[in-house]
């Protein structure tokens, strides 16, 4: 095992992934920026013409509809912005009185799908648009998935270059000076245009001059952290589709959090497994000694217990051999001394 | 080993005609995505972005790969050499199912011809699903690698096997980190959804809850396999593999009861932390406490039982109810608990035709192992390459 080398990957791998997930992981606080416009709608102001679409499909060069924009029956249908429609307006009856509300992209200060995005296809500029960049884009969706709004659409009938769509706050019409095609367009003063803070001026002080007519609340000067479309109303927000439980984190918060562990995983899990696999070949290692040390032991012992017995066995051996010369001596002793009284016997009576 | 094959039965059995249709109508329905868009095939809207493609075959399916990474982890790295007959099948399973993740990704993204985008031109690393890409891309890359000695010892490629095999601690450790960060990652795609994902199953624990159930999800898949191959193929498993495989099932059922039990405690926890309790007693309540009782807490007590009684077919069954509940909960998480709040007119249901495609991708993997099973020393060892590992 080339420890270096390995060491030098991993470290290689966890910069990587630490690098990329520092951004994310941030604890400054985003304003917005400083200079960014925005629009603000009025409820009480919107006549429901349909004007504003009828502006957008000409300013953005999208297809045909199939109903023209001044058939106003389609309000009585509950709609949503599509592939070929960035903005559409919706009728709703509120103690016998309609009430009309527009909705298309709300520009958010901290996009979701900005932050959803694995390729950085959406941006938000400092015009205070939030930008859809096709040539950068894989078709994955997430977007769709992270928006609170329910805005970006998608091409889901083209096979090759599908793409995401969405309000571009007109964009290119701001950078020329002009005004977005919706607000232009919209005869009734329902949409004004202008800086974001500004707008905030402006909601604030006709909710102050006429506290009878609006509802005491900015919708999006802070929903998920403020957008740059701000809307004012004289009902409840959630009576005119609008989620009113999204809270004020702005996006990137909800996951900075999470994806702040990754380098922590990608620093500390290569350490612990490492050592987790240390610790088993010592262990593995310890026990193999203990092994070879107990079956030394035992084999000593064998040898220790067979010397004994065999020292025993010649010591027994010895003993028996000794006895036995013992024996066999006495024995001759005996005899000879039996030879010997056996002679002497019949001698002594010759001899007298 | 035997090679046993009899000469006169005939290829055109009832499964492999079954096969042959399905690959037929799926490579149909292909065409049909590919020349006329998502769309033609799919019932995705715009309030329903991702659907099956994605709930099922790339969440369930990565989910239920970790077999791989849990194997090798315990085999390589914490030295339970007794289950080391399970790495080659659990490698094997894991390497097709990414590929196959893959592969099935394709069909859902909008340009699929741009899958290396966010890993070459324009990375976009705020995003979980870029942490989720790469991370699959790599580890793609280590399991090929580590499956790649099988290959090689079938076609004598003594020298690659060599280097290959000698990568397998660094690989190992490579492996459980990839896999914490992209199995995580994962449910971290839906932290960024509070609004839509039902609280009871929005949790700020999202990463942990998908890490720690992929867990038994792949020590599950390992048992439920094992299962499986000892039934049909059992011919092409050799004495080690058999004689190693009760322990594999009983130590894996330990293991996946310890870590069923972790994940219940931690999910309770996790209901706690946001005070959810008030939606037990709703209707989404009753479905997620069927997820939490019937598919957490019962195949723990089973593979517990199991693990104590030394029954292998408790296990095997346990095994079922595991992955039946890891897919349950994939799929709650990203179809059923998801977007709860639209009417129900506007909810997203499935196809045919994309269920069809679903079942196309996953008979195509079962065909492939299969191959791969029967042509390449995985239940057995090689012959020339005995004890070298």
């Amino acid at each position: 095992m080339k420890r270096r080398k390995f060491i030098g990957m991993l470290a290689g791998a966890g910069a990587c992934l630490a690098a990329s997930s520092a951004t994310a992981g941030g604890t400054h606080h985003f304003k917005g920026y400083p200079e960014s416009f925005g629009v603000l709608f009025d409820s009480t102001k919107c006549i429901g013409c349909r004007k504003c679409e009828a502006a957008c499909n000409k300013v953005n060069e999208l297809p045909a509809q199939p109903v023209p924009f001044d058939d106003l029956t389609v309000l009585d249908k509950r709609r949503r912005t599509h592939h070929d429609t960035f903005t559409v307006v919706n009728k709703y009856e509120i103690g016998n009185k309609p009430v009309y509300r527009k909705q298309q992209c709300n520009h958010c200060l901290e996009p979701a799908c900005a932050s959803a995005c694995f390729v950085g296809a959406f941006v938000k500029d400092k015009t205070g648009a939030v930008s859809y960049d096709a040539s950068k884009c894989v078709g994955c969706r997430y977007c769709m998935i992270a928006c609170p709004f329910e805005v970006p659409t998608y091409e889901y009938h083209d096979p090759i270059t599908p793409r995401v769509r969405k309000c571009t706050m007109c964009q290119p019409r701001i950078e020329e000076g002009k005004l977005p095609g919706c607000v232009e367009d919209c005869p009734k003063g329902a949409l004004v245009f202008g800086r974001r803070e500004d707008l905030l001026n402006i909601a604030r002080e006709r909710i102050r001059k006429h506290p009878n007519n609006y509802v005491d609340h900015i919708y999006g000067e802070r929903e998920m952290g403020g957008t740059s479309w701000m809307y004012i109303s004289g009902v409840p927000f959630e009576k005119i589709g609008m989620r009113e439980d999204l809270g004020i984190t702005p996006a990137p918060e909800l996951t900075s959090g999470a994806l702040s562990i990754v380098p922590a995983i990608v620093g500390l899990w290569p350490v612990f497994l490492t050592g987790a696999y240390a610790l088993t070949k010592r262990r593995d290692k310890i026990a193999e000694e203990e092994q070879h040390h107990a079956v030394a032991e035992a084999v000593a012992e064998a040898q220790a217990e067979a010397a004994k017995k065999a020292k025993a066995a010649m010591d027994k051996a010895e003993r028996e051999k000794q006895s036995a010369i013992d024996r066999e001596v006495k024995k001759a002793l005996k005899e000879a001394e039996e030879a010997r009284l056996k002679a002497e016997t019949p001698a002594d009576p010759s001899e007298q | 080993m035997s090679h046993h094959t009899t000469p006169n039965k005939t290829f055109w059995t009832p499964a492999n005609i079954l096969t042959a249709v399905i690959l037929a109508v799926g490579l149909a329905l292909t065409v049909k995505r590919f020349t006329m868009g998502i769309g033609s095939v799919t019932n995705l809207t715009d309030d329903n972005p991702w659907g099956i493609w994605i709930g099922f075959d790339l969440l369930c399916g990565v989910a239920l790969a970790a077999g791989g990474y849990t194997t090798s982890a315990a085999v390589y790295l914490f030295g339970m050499k007794k289950y080391h007959s399970a790495v080659r099948p659990a490698i094997t399973t894991a390497f097709l199912g990414y590929a196959f993740v893959v592969f099935a990704l394709l069909y859902d993204l909008g340009r699929y011809y741009r899958l290396p985008y966010p890993l070459t031109i324009y990375p976009g690393p705020t995003s979980f699903l870029f942490e989720v890409g790469l991370c699959v891309a790599l580890y793609l890359t280590v399991l090929a690698i580590e499956f790649s000695p099988a290959l090689w010892e079938t076609l004598r490629w003594k020298k690659l096997r060599f280097w290959a095999h000698s990568l397998t601690l660094v690989l190992t450790i490579f492996g459980v980190v990839l896999s914490t960060l992209h199995q995580s990652s994962l449910g971290g795609l839906y932290l960024l959804a509070p609004s839509k994902l039902h609280p009871l199953w929005y949790s700020p624990y999202l990463t942990l809850f998908f890490f720690l159930s992929s867990i038994p999800a792949g020590l599950s898949m390992v048992i439920f396999e094992g299962g499986l191959s000892h039934k049909f193929l059992h011919h092409k498993m050799d004495e080690t593999h058999i004689k190693e495989a009760p322990g594999v099932t009983l130590g894996f059922a330990k293991a996946a009861a310890v870590v069923l039990f972790a994940y219940f405690n931690l999910k309770w926890i996790g209901v706690a932390l946001d005070n959810n309790w008030h939606h037990l007693a709703t209707g989404w309540g009753t479905w997620f406490l069927v997820e939490m009782f019937g598919f957490v807490l019962v195949p723990c007590m089973m593979y517990a039982v199991a693990a104590r009684e030394k029954n292998q077919k408790l296990a095997f069954y346990a095994s079922i109810v595991t992955v039946l509940g890891i897919v349950l909960n994939r799929l709650n998480i990203s179809l059923v608990a998801f977007n709860w709040q639209l009417p129900s007119e506007l909810r997203y249901v499935p196809s045919w035709e994309e269920i069809m495609i679903t079942v196309f991708i996953v008979t195509l993997e079962i065909t492939v192992l299969r191959i791969c099973l029967n042509k390449l020393p995985i239940l057995h060892e090689h012959p020339e390459f005995k004890g070298a590992h």
